[in-house]
C-alpha cells in the first residue's frame, strides 16, 4: 500500500483549445442541432468549458444558442442517451 | 433598420398550402410594417425534440429581413393571435451572425439539402 499518488506523464496530456478561437468560427447557428450536440452530455446538459476547452467568450455564446434551440424543439430540454 | 431572423412552428395539422397561406401572412404583416424581407425557408414537417401542444411534428420556417425595432411587437402579436402557430423565436443579428447567413444562404453549408428557399422553388417552377 503506498500513499503517493500515481505520477502523471505530462507529455501524454493535450492541451485544450478553443476550438471556436481556432477555427475561426464567429457566429454559433442554433439553427444547426448536429453541432450543439457537440456541446452536451447524454441528458441533453451543457458541458462545462473543462471538458470542452472553449472560451469563455465562446461558451456564453454557445449557451445561448443551445438554450434556443430547446426553445424550438431542436433539442430536447432533457434526453434519454441521445448519443 | 436592423436585421433580424425569425423561425417559427406551425401546426402539423395544416396542408401544405395552408403552410403557404399563413407564411405569406406573416410577409405581408412585416412588408405593411416597410419591412425589407431578405429571405424565406421552408425546412418542411420535421420531428420535434419534444412533443409541443401533444404534437410531436410540426413545419418550421424561417424569415430573415431587416425592419425598424418596432415591427417586431407587431409582428410577436401576430404570432401570438395565430392558432397555428406552435412556437416562435425573433432574434436580431449581430454582424458575424448577418455574415454567416450570407454564406448559408448562398448553399456554403451543405447540411440544409432538405429545405427549399423561396429562390429555388421559383426556378424549379
Amino acid at each position: 500500500m503506498t500513499l503517493m499518488n500515481e505520477p502523471i506523464k505530462r507529455a501524454e496530456i493535450k492541451p485544450k483549445y478553443c476550438r471556436f478561437k481556432k477555427n475561426g468560427i464567429k457566429y454559433i447557428d442554433y439553427k444547426d442541432p448536429d453541432f450543439l450536440m457537440k456541446f452536451i452530455n447524454e441528458q441533453g446538459k451543457l458541458l462545462p468549458r473543462r471538458l470542452t476547452g472553449t472560451s469563455w467568450k465562446f461558451q456564453k455564446k454557445v449557451t445561448q444558442a443551445v438554450k434556443r434551440a430547446r426553445h424550438l424543439a431542436l433539442l430536447p430540454y432533457l434526453g434519454d442517451s441521445l448519443k | 433598420m436592423k436585421q433580424y431572423e425569425t423561425v417559427f412552428i406551425l401546426n402539423p395539422v395544416l396542408s401544405e398550402d395552408q403552410t403557404k397561406d399563413t407564411v405569406d401572412k406573416f410577409v405581408k404583416v412585416l412588408k405593411k410594417a416597410k419591412a425589407d424581407v431578405i429571405n424565406i425557408e421552408r425546412w418542411g414537417l420535421r420531428k420535434l425534440a419534444y412533443p409541443i401542444q401533444k404534437k410531436s411534428t410540426g413545419f418550421y420556417n424561417l424569415i430573415e429581413f431587416s425592419a425598424a425595432p418596432e415591427t417586431i411587437g407587431t409582428l410577436e402579436t401576430e404570432f401570438r393571435r395565430d392558432e397555428s402557430v406552435m412556437r416562435f423565436l425573433t432574434t436580431a443579428l449581430d454582424k458575424f451572425a448577418v455574415e454567416y447567413n450570407a454564406r448559408r444562404r448562398k448553399g456554403e453549408f451543405n447540411k440544409n439539402k432538405k429545405t427549399t428557399t423561396k429562390r429555388e422553388e421559383e426556378v424549379a417552377l
